[in-house]
């Protein structure tokens, strides 16, 4: 690489990779108590106990056998989007308003593409070991169709959980109070979670309310990632989601970029 | 003549602005500087200035608003990357990492660089001892002094060799044991051939590490030269303080001042003292008792740096 061009992105994640090092070394132990925790914790709760008055078609189930086969993979695709915001909210903001990591990164040779991607690299990754936990931890269950099936679901969870934590971590870096996130968290987060589809049917919401639950990111992961794990795949619709996933991976990233440069190279 | 490969820093006519068109603050207005290699060079000013503003253009993370700037021959808007690579900065506030350990900070920040793992750990090492810190490597940083982080500020400033070094206000908020300990750190670079670039609102410091400064006031430089260059073109070599107590209410010093105003080059009136700026200040002094002038004390002394800002910025509170 030209040094007057600067540095590729891969040699820019290769020389932030120790930190996401350090960091992953000191905070492990705290996330994976919560990793295996939380998805027991769903999984009794909703699938066994509530699931256990449930008793559908599987016609009004999109396909699932039980309630628990059907609320599953979408837990843990809401699951993922509650790790993405988790790990793009406060932890983005603290590297300049807390503990300022950013700006020191930035006085080196990396640019603020290195610094995003190496961020969300380490978000993905957090979202890779997460998401496989839940899988495991709600095999034994019997929930699962195929064995090709979770593991693709498990492909779309992740995916899931990037977009959002690229469209999050966008959104941090533009405002300039912590507040801001009460607003996010209240009228983002808890409405997609609940009315996204991952608990009842999105056609239980009725026509027009399913097509607004249509228009929202979560719904286009909770739905592929049902598709996949049930095995009962409209393929058409699951290419829509995948193309409507990697959009917002790829906007949300070049928008995050933006934002951090207008933010901390000013 | 400076060669064009002696000057480490060269600007002309800098600008910088923050804001939306129409309604911006311009924080630099224009300013020409040239640093050459291996001087230390300060940047003085009260807050607002524009010190920092500058600071941040030359450690090419801040764009340049209007005008030209080459850092180490280079242009920042299209060689960020490979001028920041041979830079050295120590900010204002402490940007260490809280989380890591003081060897950690190190060694992290040196594979931004992409010095290789193994050398970066002898380098840490090398660092440690060199600002006194080896004993603290693996303490976390929360728990050092201020005057430490400082310290390992530096430290970390250093671990790419760089040819240029910025210290954006190091020692502000330091005892005056670990400021010396810092100086002597900054000597020691400066011997050693590394150029230096501070900015301070200390003049003793400004005095003590500076071969060339400019003061600058509201975005613009409105002087420069060497501390003693400075102190010849903008004051007198002596002061005369002839203190008075504080003036009553409604009351001022000025009518004292008049009668003293022929025995100096300048006068200044403070609340509680008059000053007479003139070559020789014991003659004033003698001259101010033949006149059966009787301050509560006098004290004559050298004018310093400070005399100098002080009269180019004005003494009003900067906030």
């Amino acid at each position: 690489m030209d040094a007057a061009a600067g540095l590729s992105v891969r040699e820019g994640l290769g020389r932030l990779a120790d930190y996401w090092v350090v960091v992953y070394r000191r905070t492990w132990r705290g996330s994976v108590i919560s990793s295996f925790a939380s998805p027991l914790f769903y999984v009794l709760a909703m699938g066994v106990l509530l699931g256990g008055f449930i008793e559908a078609d599987p016609d009004t189930l999109e396909g699932a056998t039980s309630y628990l086969a059907f609320v599953v993979p979408g837990l843990i695709a809401a699951h993922a989007m509650q790790t993405a915001v988790g790990e793009t909210t406060w932890p983005v903001m603290s590297m300049w308003k807390w503990n300022p990591v950013y700006p020191s990164m930035l006085a080196t040779p990396l640019t603020p593409t290195h610094v995003v991607t190496a961020h969300l690299g380490f978000v993905a990754f957090r979202l890779a070991t997460t998401c496989a936990v839940y899988m495991v931890v709600v095999a034994p269950f019997g929930v699962f169709e195929s064995w090709w099936g979770p593991l693709l679901a498990y492909v779309a969870q992740v995916i899931t959980g990037l977009a959002f934590a690229a469209l999050v971590y966008a959104f941090t870096v533009r405002i300039s109070s912590e507040e801001a996130f009460g607003v996010l968290f209240r009228l983002g987060v808890f409405p997609l979670f609940l009315f996204s589809g991952a608990f009842f049917p999105i056609a239980n919401l009725g026509e027009v309310g399913a097509w607004v639950a249509r228009a929202t990111p979560l719904w286009h992961g909770v739905n592929l990632s049902r598709m996949l794990a049930l095995d009962h795949v409209t393929w058409w619709v699951a290419g829509v989601n995948t193309v409507v996933l990697a959009a917002l991976v790829v906007v949300g990233w070049r928008l995050s970029v933006r934002g951090l440069t207008r933010k901390l190279v000013a | 003549m400076p060669t064009v490969t002696d000057l480490m820093i060269s600007a002309r006519g800098l600008r910088k602005s923050f804001g939306r068109p129409g309604e911006e603050l311009e924080a630099v207005r224009g300013i020409g500087v040239d640093v050459r290699r291996g001087e230390a060079f300060g940047f003085l000013g009260p807050n607002g200035a524009g010190k920092s503003s500058t600071m941040r253009m030359i450690a090419a993370v801040s764009p340049v608003s209007g005008g030209e700037l080459r850092i180490l021959g280079l242009d920042p808007a299209r060689h960020g990357p490979a001028i920041r690579a041979r830079l050295g900065v120590c900010p204002q506030d402490d940007t260490l990492d809280v989380d890591l350990t003081v060897r950690d900070n190190l060694y992290i920040y040196g594979r931004y660089f992409g010095i290789p793992k193994g050398e970066m750990r002898d380098r840490a090492d090398e660092l440690l001892d060199f600002v006194q810190l080896t004993d603290k490597a693996r303490a976390k940083v929360d728990d050092l002094s201020g005057g430490m982080k400082r310290r390992l500020t530096i430290a970390r400033s250093l671990v790419n060799r760089p040819d240029l070094l910025l210290l954006d206000e190091p020692t502000t908020g330091l005892d005056p044991q670990a400021r010396h300990v810092l100086w002597d750190r900054l000597f020691r670079l400066k011997q050693s051939g590394v150029t230096l670039v501070l900015t301070t609102h200390y003049m003793d410091e400004a005095e003590q590490l500076c071969d060339r400064l400019v003061v600058m006031d509201k975005g613009l430089v409105v002087a420069e030269g060497s501390p003693l260059e400075l102190i010849r073109t903008h004051t007198t070599r002596e002061v005369a303080e002839l203190r008075l107590g504080v003036a009553a209410v409604g009351e001022t010093h000025d009518a004292l001042a008049a009668q003293v105003s022929d025995l100096g080059e300048r006068v200044e009136v403070l609340p509680d003292r008059v000053l007479v700026y003139g070559h020789d200040g014991d003659e004033v002094v003698a001259k101010v008792h033949e006149r059966g002038i009787q301050p509560a004390a006098v004290l004559v002394r050298r004018t310093t740096l400070e005399d100098v800002f002080l009269r180019l910025t004005g003494r009003t509170l900067v906030d």
